[in-house]
């Protein structure tokens, strides 16, 4: 086959932008320790959250100096925690969120920031952010899931350390 | 001289039928798209904000299957014959297929629309991506395997129609459009696979309640293993065209054919093993199978960026055959009043800036930001939006002379109309991406939230409001001005010595200059199948591993309490 000079120049230069690439998104996953959504947690039932100690009370914790876990529950068409209380957390803290469903697949999208996750039932999305100055956020589903997806909204708000309190020790 | 209508007048009829079927499709997803653009914006909501979705069922679906592939149909059918200077082997075959996938449409479309209508108890909200539990009417699972069913026949049509050219000419190369029409037909029965399993063995009979639940992520992951490669179903018949047409009617040929024949087998081989990229956000599915379709799917721009580099050059020659010079101005030379060339012209610049959005949902981790927002509906107008539907409209002005024998109506409209669609979609797509990386989501009635609002980079959410309502409003005034055009050029009549002899591209590197190995299409459904298997075996066995093959379940929605119902749920805890 006689290829021209031409494209066999084009092939090269093809060839050297999608190793580029690979690399680079390699590098953001491996170097920079940019975790992705996976299948560290294990499956749940969806119709029994209540029976599960993170979901039948959905909640804020405390887990370590300023490391907090938050279980939400998505479902049609609400964050528990989110929707009806706000999700609150202190300033400069570490922040993982575990979120399930109990009905169809929603999404748990803190919108202009890159936390973001699919929620499929059976399975638990888990999601760790680094939080900084206070800000209040919105909570999104982008996940088409039935008549009232676009009412699916919550709030999560990151406050000032001396205005924290966790639910439990109200 | 002679036309393809002479040539082939049998084709020519089924041919005709695909595409007035495919341009109903059309209409009507235009018209819903403006509705979706008016809604959206709170300019103006026709329907209750509960039943956008099934607008928006109706255009995902209408534009993305039946226009698509109707379409394609139509021009593959063109391109074998045309190729092979051969008729099929047996026409009422051919209308067999098309017939059913008539038929699985139209079933398809009882429930939705039926959900708009009130007093209609069935309905089909669940978008083209019906993700269970998300549940339809089990009409529209029928339908849509019915019309899957009747792809496969027509992909069977073309390779039996190739199969007797084979027979008449033991020795030819096969040539270059047959050659495309057969490695996209390998391909689909491929990557088709998933959906109609995803389809006929869950789905339908869960929709009956035969089955009491469904495997969220194993159908979701069966449903995006056919979601990715369904958009090389539409841009390989695009690329075809661009191949085999576009440099004929530059003036020139095609730059080399034994690289369309490397990038077709490409496209075989990497299109369907990337699946997951469309997953990299769903729990339960491993970092490093969402590691392997993300390396497949870079490996897959190779082949688009060798037809980008095969059209271009082409194109120039094209132009310097019809007296272009100098370093750029050859472009001044190119035939920019017909809209078959400059349509297509404009789809191809569109790609390359749609290549630059995808690289960027390609890439894992920087696809968390714009995952489900408007920037991902930005990005496939520029694709299957534009790429696509403006390259099969432009070859419209072409084709339709072919197949009916009838000049087009005004080729001064057609120019206009393709403009107007490229301007359109440039402030459309613009508008649309913007909005995503502020956190717009898509598919949703009202993207106005109580609590916060987006503040996008740039400007203001008025502003991309109104980029979406004007960009949409000149799309849908593109669209009629096409269907127009058709209609009034249908209603005159046969002008056989005004139109052009039907033809495609010679090539200056021809077919004789690659090796055999290439037109080896066994050797290469067969690594095909491999690397499927090796990509797709281990996630979805862990994936059965993990919830099982009918479990975790969830609720379906909408809840139907049907009698039916309730019968077969003693039978669902059986096969449970
Ligand atoms: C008149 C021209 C068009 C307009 C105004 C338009 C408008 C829109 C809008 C606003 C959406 C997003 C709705 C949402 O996410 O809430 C959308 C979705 C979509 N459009 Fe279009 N569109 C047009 C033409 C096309 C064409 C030609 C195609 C393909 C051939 C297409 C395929 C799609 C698909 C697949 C979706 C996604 C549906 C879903 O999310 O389920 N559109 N369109
Ligand atoms: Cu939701
Ligand atoms: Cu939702």
């Amino acid at each position: 086959m006689n290829i021209h000079a031409y494209e066999k120049l084009w092939l090269a230069a093809s060839l050297v932008l999608i190793v580029l690439f690979i690399g680079s998104v390699t590098y953001g996953a491996v170097g920079a320790g940019i975790a992705m959504v996976d299948d560290a947690e294990g499956v749940i039932d969806p119709d029994a959250l209540d029976e599960d100690d993170r979901f039948a009370d959905p909640r804020v914790e405390e887990v370590g100096e300023n490391e907090y876990e938050v279980y939400v529950v998505a479902g049609q068409f609400f964050f528990d925690p989110g929707t009806f209380e706000p999700i609150e957390v202190p300033e400069h803290s570490q922040v993982t969120f575990y979120v399930t469903s109990p009905d169809v697949i929603h999404s748990f999208s803190i919108p202009g920031t890159n936390a973001n996750t699919m929620v499929i039932p059976g399975e638990v999305a888990s999601m760790t952010v680094e939080v900084g100055d206070p800000q209040e956020y919105g909570i999104v589903c982008n996940e088409f899931c039935g008549g009232g997806h676009h009412d699916m909204e919550g709030e999560f708000h990151v406050v000032p350390e001396d205005e924290f309190t966790l639910e439990a020790d109200e | 001289m002679t036309t393809y209508i002479e040539r082939f007048p049998a084709e020519a009829r089924v041919i005709r039928s695909t595409f007035f079927t495919a341009f109903i499709a059309l209409g009507i997803g235009a018209l819903f798209g403006l509705l979706q653009v008016l809604h959206r914006t709170d300019v103006h909501r026709l329907v209750d904000s509960a039943d956008y979705y099934h607008i928006l069922t109706i255009h995902g679906v209408l534009l993305a299957l039946t226009f698509t592939i109707f379409f394609l149909a139509g021009v593959f059918t063109w391109g074998l014959t045309t190729s092979l200077d051969r008729g099929v082997v047996d026409v009422r075959f051919t209308w067999a297929w098309y017939g059913l996938m008539v038929g699985g449409t139209a079933l398809a479309a009882i429930p939705m629309f039926g959900g708009l209508i009130d007093g209609i108890d069935m309905s089909a909200g669940v978008l083209f991506t019906f993700y269970a539990p998300l549940q339809a009417h089990p009409l529209f699972y029928l339908g849509l395997a019915l019309f899957i069913i009747g792809t496969w026949l027509a992909g069977a049509d073309w390779i039996w129609t190739y199969l007797a050219w084979r027979r008449e000419n033991p020795d030819e190369r096969i040539p270059l459009p047959t050659f495309m029409v057969l490695t996209t037909t390998l391909f689909w029965y491929l990557s088709s696979l998933g959906v109609a399993i995803a389809v006929v063995v869950f789905l339908l009979p869960w929709s009956l309640g035969l089955l009491e639940q469904v495997n969220p992520l194993l159908t979701r992951t069966l449903f995006w293993y056919f979601g990715h490669p369904v958009v090389y179903f539409w841009l390989m018949p695009t690329y075809m065209l661009w191949y085999v047409l576009l440099p004929k009617v530059a003036g020139g040929k095609l730059f080399s054919d034994p690289l369309a024949r490397v990038v077709f087998v490409l496209f075989l081989l990497l299109s369907t093993p990337t699946g997951i990229h469309h997953q990299y956000l769903d729990p339960g599915i491993a970092e490093g199978f969402k590691f392997i379709a993300m390396t497949n799917t870079m490996f897959l721009l190779l082949p688009s960026l060798l037809t980008a580099f095969t059209v271009v050059a082409s194109v120039e020659h094209g132009a310097r055959q019809r007296g272009g010079t100098g370093y750029l101005g050859w472009l001044g030379a190119l035939p920019w009043r017909d809209p078959v060339f400059t349509g297509m012209a404009l789809a191809g610049l569109m790609f390359a800036a749609a290549g630059f959005s995808g690289m960027v949902n390609a890439g894992m981790n920087i696809n968390y930001l714009v995952h489900n927002t408007f920037w991902i509906v930005g990005h496939f107008h520029l694709t299957v939006g534009t790429a696509v539907a403006l390259t099969f409209m432009a070859v419209t002005y072409w084709l339709l002379p072919q197949i009916t024998g009838k000049p087009i109506w005004s080729r001064s409209v057609g120019l206009a109309q393709v403009v107007t669609w490229f301007v359109g979609m440039t402030l459309m797509s613009n508008a649309m991406h913007r909005g995503g990386l502020s956190g717009v989501p898509r598919r949703t009635a009202e993207p106005q939230y109580e609590n916060f609002d987006f503040t996008p980079a740039f400007g203001t959410m008025a502003e991309l409001d109104a980029g979406v309502v004007i960009g949409g409003s000149l799309l849908f005034l593109s669209a009629v001005l096409f269907l127009g055009n058709v209609f009034v050029s249908l209603t005159g009549g046969k002008d056989l010595t005004s139109i052009p002899e039907n033809a495609y591209a010679e090539a200056l590197s021809g077919a004789e200059d690659g090796p055999l190995i290439l037109d080896n299409l066994k050797l290469w459904l067969v690594i095909a199948v491999l690397l499927v298997v090796l990509t797709y075996a281990l996630p979805i066995g862990a994936i059965i591993d993990r919830g099982g093959l009918l479990g975790p379940g969830g609720s379906p929605y909408p809840l139907v309490v049907e009698s039916g119902r309730a019968i077969s749920i003693g039978l669902g805890e059986v096969v449970a």
